[in-house]
């Protein structure tokens, strides 16, 4: 740390020596003080994430010195007894975002396999890729009720059928009603899929044409080039994108919310309603009060933490993807 | 892919060809068909939303649905004038928060910082903080925001929209920024700019284009997030007049308009997401053309 404030202190000084004419004393402070103004909004930013992490642990502070660790563990959630845990959202949170990852995944380095590779004249796969982009730009909410009143009913059928004849393995041991654990997880996975895409596709088209053509010139089809060549060098930009999209999804609140049911369970069944923390939080927050809405801060603190593991380490790999570019 | 003929004698060409029939072909012609299948699965439900946005959101689409307060249940009619003008103000809000920040933040990462480990720090953070999840920043901005002043308001929902537009701005802006040739500032430098003169004067002017591209990108995610609004902004039913009180936000109708068994107000929910989806798309397609004209 003292570093950096060594170097903000060398960067501001460093002012222009040696000039013909001395500028006049109020162009050099204005120089001055524009440096230090938008150095000052620089750092602001930077700790702008630094402020949340305080201010979010500040205010749970009570709920974690009232429950502890076991508030990771307990299934309680009653606002009558004053008794929370996180338990259930806290699975809900890591299955949903798992089974998204598990369809958005190939579906994604699909896409940016399609939209790097010569599979397409460029005047075609440039307009793909924008539609790929706008995917992500539709807002979650929307989503949620297209979800309620599109994918809910479609979703549904398809689940019956499964439960109907695969209903011995635990997965579908539960009949769909309605809203449930399988909508919400199929929702992000379209969520997440533009930002997978994305990512892999700048990974993709960052390998260097060099090795694509040793490998055509050793006699490779273009399978074997992708899979054998390009992609085992694309791969850790291909993971930081995943990492980046499971962010997004362990942190999705309103379409999860509007289509998981919000049931405080755990259900081995993908059919049966679920909660996530950020479901949790968003149906919560607004009527709690004393106890409860230390607990849900401190949920969210949990949902901080877990994003922000992921987060730096797609940022890490994602950085290494652009350095070697 | 075209083989050339082979010119060594003692090869004829067909040696060079596959066949088409080898494992080794249809292996790749099998893969070729999964990620043309892959891309229009992704495809199916961008175009299944914005069918279903448009074709129920067109019904409700008159000048009553801008004008009109949201009808209680069971009555017909009504509009959504006052989400509009709450939305208009949150976002406002955290646009006048986070567009004169962000870009004073990317100025100095651009221009007084650039290649230090101070602005590589500042831009690490800031990449982890566009993947804070937004209900996480609402929970922020209602510490902050909501326990301090004792209420729900428009001015606590624009503080939450303001730190999740920040990440975004000061990303366009310091890459706009740094995509300036050098030149130019050499010079002004030349020509005898201060440092202040160099950078509003001749850096600034030459990447608004791509800062406003950022802008307007970031605004239109601000305009459709939800989830850091519902307990900062909360909802009202009412006229909004003043910024100290809760507000009313299209984002937050359609969610609590979604859930409801009333016919009337889930068609205004189908109607909000029309005009969210178009500011979205058009925001979008303006981003485009603009990076798009630039030489």
């Amino acid at each position: 740390m003292s570093l950096l404030v060594e170097e903000i202190m060398t960067l501001l000084a460093r002012d222009s020596q040696g000039t013909i004419n001395q500028r006049s004393r109020v162009s050099r402070y204005v120089d001055v003080g524009f440096k230090w103004l938008t150095g000052f909004f620089a750092i602001a930013v930077g700790l702008t994430l630094l402020a949340i992490a305080l201010q979010v642990a500040n205010q749970s502070w009570p709920a974690i010195r009232e429950f502890g660790l076991s508030f990771l563990t307990s299934g309680t959630w009653n606002p009558v007894a004053d008794q929370y845990g996180a338990w259930p959202a806290i699975y809900g949170t890591l299955v949903s975002s798992f089974l998204a990852l598990l369809m958005a995944l190939p579906i994604g380095v699909g896409v940016a396999l399609f939209l790097s590779e010569d599979f397409l004249p460029s005047r075609i796969q440039q307009p793909l890729v924008f539609l790929i982009e706008l995917l992500a730009a539709i807002p979650s909410v929307v989503y949620g009720l297209w979800g309620i009143f599109v994918l809910i009913p479609l979703l549904s059928k398809l689940g019956l059928w499964l439960h109907q004849n695969l209903g011995w393995v635990p997965f579908f041991s539960t009949p769909p009603r309605g809203p449930g654990m399988y909508v919400a997880s199929v929702i992000l996975a379209i969520m997440i899929l533009p930002i997978i895409a994305a990512i892999s596709r700048d990974a993709l088209v960052a390998v260097p044409s060099e090795l694509r053509q040793a490998a055509y010139g050793l006699g490779a089809t273009r399978w074997e080039t992708i899979l054998k060549v390009i992609l085992p060098s694309a791969f850790s930009g291909i993971v930081g994108g995943t990492m980046l999209g499971l962010g997004r999804a362990l942190g999705e609140t309103m379409a999860v919310t509007m289509v998981i049911g919000n049931a405080n369970t755990v259900s081995p069944s993908i059919f049966s309603p679920a909660t996530t923390i950020a479901s949790l939080l968003a149906n919560q927050f607004a009527e709690a009060s004393g106890l409860q809405i230390s607990s849900l801060m401190y949920t969210a603190l949990i949902l901080f933490g877990l994003t922000l593991i992921v987060n730096i380490l797609a940022e890490v790999l994602v950085r290494t993807m652009r350095q070697r570019l | 892919m075209a083989v050339p003929p082979s010119p060594s004698p003692q090869f004829s060409p067909r040696s060079l060809m596959r066949s088409p029939t080898s494992p080794r072909t249809l292996f790749s012609t099998a893969m070729t068909g999964l990620v043309f299948l892959a891309a229009a699965i992704a495809l199916l439900p961008l175009v299944a939303v914005l069918a279903y946005v448009m074709l129920n959101g067109a019904d409700r689409l008159s000048l009553d649905l801008f004008t009109q307060l949201p009808p209680p249940p069971l009555v017909k009619g009504g509009g959504f004038g006052n989400a509009i003008i709450g939305t208009l103000l949150t976002v406002g809000i955290g646009a006048a928060i986070s567009i004169p920040a962000g870009i004073l933040g990317a100025i100095f990462l651009s221009e007084f910082a650039r290649d230090t480990a101070l602005a590589s720090w500042v831009d690490f953070l800031n990449n982890v903080l566009s993947g804070v999840p937004s209900i996480v920043v609402g929970v922020f901005a209602y510490s902050i925001v909501v326990l301090t002043t004792g209420t729900f308001s428009a001015l606590a929902g624009g503080v939450a929209l303001a730190v999740l537009m920040l990440p975004i701005i000061v990303r366009t802006a310091a890459e706009s920024l740094e995509s300036v040739p050098n030149e130019t500032r050499q010079a002004a430098v030349g020509l005898g700019a201060t440092q202040f003169q160099t950078v509003t004067r001749v850096v600034l002017p030459a990447a608004i284009p791509a800062i406003l591209t950022g802008v307007m990108l970031s605004v239109a995610r601000a305009a459709g997030e939800t989830a850091p609004l519902i307990f900062t902004a909360l909802f009202s039913q009412f006229w909004v007049n003043g910024l100290m009180q809760p507000t009313p936000t299209l984002s937050v109708l359609i969610f609590n308009y979604a859930i409801t068994p009333y016919k009337n107000q889930q068609e205004l929910a189908w109607a909000g997401s029309l005009v969210l989806v178009a500011l979205v798309l058009v925001a979008s397609i303006l981003a485009r053309w603009i990076t798009g004209r630039r030489p």
